[in-house]
C-alpha cells in the first residue's frame, strides 16, 4: 500500500493503484478487491461503465490533455497526474487547470518520479497528495513542504496575488 | 531602485534555508547528481571545468553601492578576489566552493541579492537598457515593469520545470534597442497606441544558440494591466507544448516556427481568454506602488555645462575622446550618462578585481546617487553625472582603468568567459578579443571606424551574442583544435538580423589579420555616412569573401 502525503505532510496509507495503460488491443485489467486509477482517455471511452463508481478514478500523463475532462471533473473521487521524470514540469500546468479551469475540488495526487524538492509546487499548483519516490526520505516531506510561508503570485493555493495584499 | 519590503525580505531568507538544507542533503548523499542539477542550477550554481561558478543575479542590471562593496567583500573571503560582469547584466564568481555557496547566499541577502533562476530551464533574470528612466526617447521607464515581471516570475510553481531556459527583456526606448529584446524567448517593446495607452509589443520565440532567430511579432498590441497574465499564457503554452525530447529543440523559437508564429499566437490568445481577468491581471494601484521606487532622484536645477565642458575638451584631447565616445545625453539638463568600460586590453571583458568593485561603488555615491547599473555589453553606467564634474570623474577613472573611450567600438567587444573557464566552450574567447584589441591599438582609427560590435562565444551558446555581432565570432572544435568562425551582419537592434557565416574557420593566431582584412573592405567600399552594418547591407558578403579567402 502506499505512503501518501497529504498538503500538510501528515502521512496515510491507502491502497489506490494506478493502473498502467493497456498495450494495444488488451484491456484493462482492474482488481476486484482494490480501488483504482485508470488512463483518463478510457475512463472516458467507459464512461457508461465507469461514472459514479467511487472506486475508480483517472491519471493523466505529462503529455495528455486534461480538457478532456471539462465537465465531468468532480465525477472522480481522485485524479492523479503523473511525473515521468521530475524534471518534466507539464504536471504542474494541468494540476492548475484541473482544479482553477475546470473547478476539480476531489483529490489530486503526484504521482511518477516525485521528489521531496518538488512538492512546494506540486502543492501551489492544487496537488493535495503526493505519493513520493519509494527511495526517498518521506519524514523530510513535511520540511520541504513548507520551506516558503508565502509566495508572489496567485496559484492554485491562493487567488491573491502578494502585489493585491500589499495594495490592501 | 527597487527596495525589499518584508515579504521580499522573509522570501529571501527562506530561500537560503531552502539551498543550505539542500546542499547539506547533496554533500550528504540524499540527493543524486542528477536531482541536484537543477536546485543548484535554479541557484545559479554551476560545475565548472576548474571550480564551481556561482551567477549573482543583478534583476535589470541595477545595482547600489553597498551591494557592490558586499560583492567584493565576497570575492575576497570566498573567491579568488575578483568577478565578471556578463552578457545578461549579472555577475559571476568562478571560484567558489560548493559548501561556502549558502553563506555566500545568506551574505548576499543581507544586502538584497540573490542568486535565483540565474540558470536552468527556468524564467532568468529580466534584463533591461541600461540608460531606463534618463534617456530622451523612451515611451516609459520600463524598470518598474521589470521589477513586476520579477516577481512574477520568482519560484513561479507552474514554470519551475520548463523544457528550457527561458528569458525576457523589455526595452522602451523608440530608436534603440540596448535590450536586444528580438533575440530573447519573449521581448516586450513599450509602446503607445493610437488612444495613447501604454502596453507591449509582444515579440516570442527569439533566440541566440543552435538555431539563431529574430522573434516575430505575436501581438502588436498588449495593455499594461494585462502583461502577467499574457506571459502566463505564453509559458503556459510553451510549458505544456515545447519539445522535451531533444535540448536542442526545446527553445520556445522552435514551438513557434513549427506552430508558425500566428499559429502560436492563436494559442497564447485561446489561453489567454480563460485568464485575462484573473486576479493575476495587474492593477493601476500595483504598478504605481512599484513605479514609487523608480522616481528621479534630487536632482538639481541646473544648466548645460556647454562652454566649461568645451574648454575642458579644447585643453585635453583624452577628455574630448572620451566625452564624444562614453558620455550620453541625459534627460536633465545639467547631468550626463557616464559608461565606464570594463574593456581594458590585456583584461578579459567584464572581469573586475575587488578593489574596483569598491572603486565603482564609491564612484557611484560621489557622482551617481550611489547607485549603477550593468550593461549587456559587460560595462558599468552611471546614470546621473552632473556634466560639471565630468572632467573630475575622467581624471578620477583613468588611473581605474574604466576610462578606455572606445564604447561601441571595434574593440568594446562583448566575449563570453569561454575555454578558459567554462566547461561547455568548445574553444577560448579571451585570447582571441585581446588578440583583437591589441591589433586595433590606435584610438584615431577605432572612431574613424565608427561603431562596429565585435561579438565573441565560445561555443554554439552563444553567450557572446556572436549572432547579432556586426561581426560574430563562434569558436568551434575540429577534431581537437580551436578554430574560429565567422559570420557578418548581425545587429541586436530595432533592424535586429542574424549574421551570415562568412565561410571556412580560422585559427586562432590568423583572427587579428582576418578582422583587419573585413575591416579594409569596409573602409575601401564604404560611402561618407555608412557604418560597418551599413555598407555591409549594401555591398552584400562577397566582397568580404573574396579578400579574405583570397
Amino acid at each position: 500500500m502506499p505512503n501518501v502525503i497529504s498538503r500538510d505532510g501528515s502521512i496515510r496509507q491507502d491502497n489506490w493503484t494506478v493502473i498502467p495503460r493497456p498495450a494495444e488491443g488488451e484491456s484493462l485489467d482492474i482488481p476486484a478487491d482494490q480501488p483504482a486509477l485508470i488512463p483518463a482517455d478510457l475512463w472516458l471511452a467507459g464512461y457508461d461503465h465507469f461514472s459514479g463508481r467511487q472506486d475508480i478514478g483517472v491519471w493523466f500523463d505529462s503529455h495528455d490533455e486534461p480538457e478532456i475532462l471539462d465537465g465531468h471533473v468532480n465525477e472522480l473521487p481522485v485524479i492523479a497526474v503523473n511525473f515521468p521524470k521530475f524534471s518534466d514540469g507539464r504536471g504542474y500546468s494541468i494540476g492548475r487547470l484541473l482544479r482553477e479551469r475546470f473547478g476539480y475540488v476531489n483529490e489530486m495526487r503526484a504521482i511518477g518520479d516525485v521528489l521531496l524538492d518538488q512538492l512546494q509546487f506540486m502543492k501551489r499548483c492544487g496537488f493535495d497528495a503526493y505519493v513520493l519516490r519509494a527511495d526517498k526520505d518521506i519524514t523530510k516531506a513535511e520540511k520541504c513542504l513548507n520551506f516558503f510561508s508565502q509566495g508572489y503570485q496567485a496559484a492554485t493555493d491562493t487567488d491573491i496575488p502578494l502585489f493585491r495584499r500589499r495594495a490592501s | 531602485m527597487y527596495v525589499y519590503d518584508e515579504h521580499d525580505r522573509q522570501m529571501a531568507a527562506e530561500r537560503v534555508a531552502q539551498f543550505r538544507d539542500q546542499t547539506e542533503r547533496a554533500l550528504a548523499g540524499e540527493l543524486a547528481e542528477e536531482e541536484f542539477l537543477p536546485l543548484r542550477l535554479q541557484n545559479g550554481l554551476y560545475v565548472q571545468r576548474l571550480a564551481p561558478m556561482l551567477r549573482i543575479c543583478v534583476p535589470y542590471g541595477m545595482m547600489r553601492s553597498n551591494q557592490l562593496r558586499r560583492l567584493a567583500r565576497i570575492t575576497r573571503d570566498y573567491d579568488k578576489g575578483y568577478a565578471h560582469f556578463t552578457t545578461r547584466q549579472n555577475v559571476q564568481l568562478n571560484w567558489p566552493a560548493l559548501e561556502d555557496v549558502p553563506d555566500i547566499l545568506a551574505e548576499l541577502a543581507e544586502v538584497e541579492m540573490h542568486a535565483n533562476q540565474t540558470s536552468g530551464n527556468c524564467i532568468r533574470n529580466t534584463t533591461t537598457d541600461q540608460f531606463s528612466g534618463v534617456q530622451f526617447d523612451e515611451i516609459a521607464d520600463p524598470r518598474p515593469y521589470c521589477e513586476v515581471i520579477r516577481q512574477w516570475s520568482t519560484f513561479h510553481p507552474e514554470f519551475a520545470f520548463l523544457p528550457r531556459k527561458f528569458k525576457v527583456a523589455v526595452n522602451a526606448s523608440e530608436h534603440t534597442d540596448r535590450a536586444a529584446i528580438q533575440v530573447h524567448d519573449i521581448g516586450l517593446q513599450m509602446v503607445r497606441n493610437d488612444a495613447g495607452e501604454l502596453g507591449f509589443r509582444v515579440h516570442v520565440g527569439g533566440g541566440l544558440g543552435r538555431t539563431p532567430m529574430v522573434g516575430p511579432v505575436i501581438r502588436s498590441f498588449l495593455p499594461e494591466l494585462d502583461l502577467l497574465t499574457y506571459l502566463e499564457a505564453v509559458l503556459r503554452v510553451y510549458n505544456r507544448y515545447g519539445r522535451r525530447d531533444n535540448k536542442f529543440k526545446a527553445r520556445i523559437k522552435i514551438l513557434v516556427k513549427a506552430l508558425t508564429p500566428a499559429g502560436f499566437a492563436e494559442k497564447v490568445e485561446a489561453e489567454w481568454q480563460h485568464i485575462k481577468d484573473s486576479p493575476t491581471k495587474l492593477t493601476p494601484e500595483a504598478i504605481n506602488r512599484i513605479k514609487t521606487y523608480f522616481t528621479e532622484p534630487d536632482y538639481m536645477a541646473l544648466e548645460n555645462a556647454t562652454d566649461t565642458l568645451a574648454s575642458q575638451r579644447f585643453e585635453h584631447r583624452g577628455f574630448d575622446q572620451w566625452l564624444t565616445h562614453n558620455v550620453d545625453t541625459h534627460k536633465k539638463p545639467g547631468y550626463a550618462i557616464v559608461t565606464l568600460t570594463m574593456k581594458k586590453t590585456g583584461t578579459p571583458p567584464g572581469d573586475v578585481s575587488d578593489r574596483q568593485l569598491e572603486q565603482i561603488a564609491d564612484l557611484a555615491d560621489e557622482f551617481s546617487f550611489g547607485e549603477v547599473r550593468v550593461t549587456h555589453q559587460q560595462n558599468v553606467v552611471l546614470a546621473d553625472v552632473r556634466q560639471d564634474r565630468l572632467f573630475e570623474l575622467w581624471q578620477a577613472i583613468t588611473p581605474m582603468d574604466f576610462g578606455t573611450a572606445n564604447l561601441n567600438t571595434l574593440t568594446d567587444v562583448i566575449c563570453c568567459p569561454g575555454g578558459d573557464y567554462c566547461a561547455l566552450a568548445n574553444a577560448k574567447s579571451i585570447p582571441v578579443a585581446e588578440a583583437i584589441q591589441r591589433q586595433f591599438d590606435d584610438l584615431d582609427y577605432l572612431y574613424d571606424l565608427g561603431n562596429i560590435d565585435l561579438n565573441i562565444s565560445g561555443c554554439m551558446n552563444a553567450c557572446g551574442h556572436h549572432h547579432v555581432g556586426n561581426i560574430g565570432v563562434l569558436g568551434v572544435d575540429k577534431k581537437g583544435e580551436e578554430f574560429y568562425q565567422i559570420s557578418l551582419g548581425g545587429s541586436s537592434q530595432h533592424d535586429a538580423s542574424i549574421g551570415k557565416i562568412l565561410g571556412p574557420s580560422f585559427a586562432r593566431d590568423d583572427m587579428p589579420s582576418v578582422v583587419s582584412k573585413i575591416i579594409d573592405v569596409y573602409v575601401s567600399k564604404r560611402t561618407e555616412e555608412e557604418t560597418f552594418l551599413d555598407t555591409y547591407r549594401r555591398v552584400g558578403i562577397e566582397p568580404f569573401k573574396e579578400r579574405v579567402y583570397a
